[in-house]
């Protein structure tokens, strides 16, 4: 009973064998108990510096938002909650389905723990198909990070040369087509375990298409309604109505000759005036290419950018890295899909799921945060 | 602690949690979520921020403390991780305590002024028919 196969053999009746380790124990381990708590220590920690990196960003954002509150809430307007709200659910639903895989590799229940992974992963994917959505259809109207910030209200939806969506969508495709050629193949060659691993990957890979397709029929109608629902905003309550009106006919005469005839003004009356644009930050649904030729506008409009390509950085920034940390915790999935499919975990070697899961969960806490803080803003 | 009958030291420490508590846990999140979407819709004033952030803080701790399994967690596991929030608290207050110095355009001050002086004129000129109808 001492040699390595016997210990193999007991890896599975995880019971009676205080002679010698089992396999899933590393021999600088007294106990399977001692070997998980190392490990959990280890994932908590590794948290706290994921908490502390997030908190730089968290930052940033606090900063902003502080200094130009008028910005964040012009900005929000852009940002559609029915898919920020529709992915909350889905990361929350994939959390619990986390929470139920630690479960059933705790209680030993091997096909269970499969199916809540699978369920887990197919989750991911459908967030990662709706924010392609968002972020291809933002990148479409213009509304970058500062530096490369385009959107022109006038022309919220020019004519664009490249297809962002096709090109988010292209990895995945050739992801989909991979697990689908791993599928058929080892149905061809009958081998249980592959089939057992890539049928649950190719439903998690159809998934991120679920999510382009869910993206798509949430989103229609959605942003485009914001972008007006903004400059009625903008209108009624920041008293904008007559430039508003001006710059969105393109009636650059009038604006001219309005300029003109108060350029009589005083100059503290000027620069409340300034002031007063400035607070109102409404700046950024103003520009446009009608009133190139006032130098006014030009300033303004360059100003008004880089505010609203701030607001937009921080935006892509923070879910940019919240998108990275779903890819890497996708990756740890399907680990551990293919691990719980060949029968790895057990009560007393449940070690990898659990701290995954931890991950997970952090993943999801951090989205908990963004979603109220960048969508929900009025 | 778990349903194993196995109490030797060491080797029975899992301890799974009931599906009825995973499953009551996550349909309040989902209830805390709806209704976060749905005072958006209300208009309640500067508490905005407040009833947000408090309505997100009490799902994080229920994710912390049931779907990450912290409230059944070692102490020492529990200490390290919120202690984490103590250094985040640190470093906001004392980085929010001097973004007063920034300026509010997002820009760096000496552009800002350039800028003005270029187009002082016809930046002045540029706004008035934005909202002053009043002062005319």
């Amino acid at each position: 009973m001492s040699t390595i196969e016997a210990a193999a053999e007991n890896a599975h009746d995880a019971h009676g064998h205080d002679h010698d380790h089992p396999s899933f124990l590393a021999h600088h381990f007294d106990t399977p108990e001692q070997q998980f708590d190392s490990g959990k220590l280890g994932i908590w920690l590794f948290l706290v510096t994921e908490i502390l990196f997030f908190s730089g960003m968290f930052c940033a954002y606090a900063i902003f938002r502080m200094l130009r509150p008028d910005v964040f809430e012009g900005c929000s307007q852009f940002l559609n909650t029915k898919l920020g709200a529709i992915n909350t659910g889905v990361l929350l639903f994939s959390s619990l389905t986390m929470a139920w895989a630690v479960r059933c590799s705790q209680v030993k229940q091997d096909r269970g723990l499969v199916a809540m992974l699978a369920a887990t992963l197919s989750c991911a994917m459908i967030f990662l198909g709706v924010k392609a959505i968002e972020y291809s259809h933002k990148w479409e109207m213009g509304l970058l990070p500062a530096g490369l910030y385009f959107y022109d209200p006038a022309n919220p939806h020019p004519e664009s040369h490249t297809n962002y969506l096709f090109y988010i969508c292209l990895p995945f495709m050739i992801l989909l087509g991979g697990v689908v050629a791993w599928l058929v193949v080892s149905l061809a060659t009958r081998n249980k375990f592959h089939v057992q691993c890539a049928m649950p990957l190719t439903v998690a890979a159809a998934c991120f298409f679920v999510g382009i397709g869910l993206g798509m029929v949430l989103e229609s109608g959605g942003s485009e309604h914001a972008a007006d629902e903004y400059q009625a905003h903008a209108t009624t309550e920041l008293e904008q109505t007559a430039a508003i009106q001006l710059v969105s006919s393109g009636e650059s005469e009038v604006l001219e000759s309005l300029a003109t005839e108060s350029n009589t003004g005083i100059q503290s009356e000027l620069s409340a005036r300034q002031r007063q644009l400035e607070n109102a930050g409404t700046a950024i649904v103003q520009e446009g290419d009608e009133i190139a030729g006032a130098i006014v506008s030009v300033e303004e409009n360059v100003m008004t950018q880089r505010k609203a390509g701030v607001f937009f950085s921080i935006y892509y920034c923070m879910t940019g890295v919240h998108a990275i940390h779903i890819l890497v915790g996708i990756g740890f999935l399907v680990w551990l899909l293919v691990r719980a499919v060949r029968q790895d975990f057990n009560p007393q070697y449940f070690g990898p799921v659990d701290y995954v899961g931890l991950y997970w969960h952090l993943v999801d806490l951090i989205w908990i945060y963004l979603f109220p803080l960048l969508y929900l803003i009025r | 602690m778990s349903a194993h009958g196995d109490s030797k030291d060491g080797y029975d420490f899992a301890h799974p949690l009931p599906v009825p508590m995973l499953l009551s846990v996550f349909f309040a999140l989902v209830l805390l979520t709806i209704i976060t979407v749905a005072q958006a819709s209300f208009d309640i004033g500067s508490l905005d921020i407040v009833v947000v952030m408090v309505i997100a803080t009490i799902k994080a701790a229920l994710v912390m403390a049931f779907f990450m399994h912290m409230a059944y967690d070692k102490p020492f596991n529990v200490i390290v991780f919120l202690s984490s929030f103590a250094f985040v608290a640190l470093f906001l207050i004392f980085t929010m305590s001097d973004s007063k110095q920034t300026s509010p355009d997002f820009e760096p001050v000496i552009e800002e002024v350039a800028a003005m002086e270029v187009a002082s004129t016809p930046v002045a000129a540029g706004e008035p028919e934005v909202s002053e109808s009043t002062a005319e």
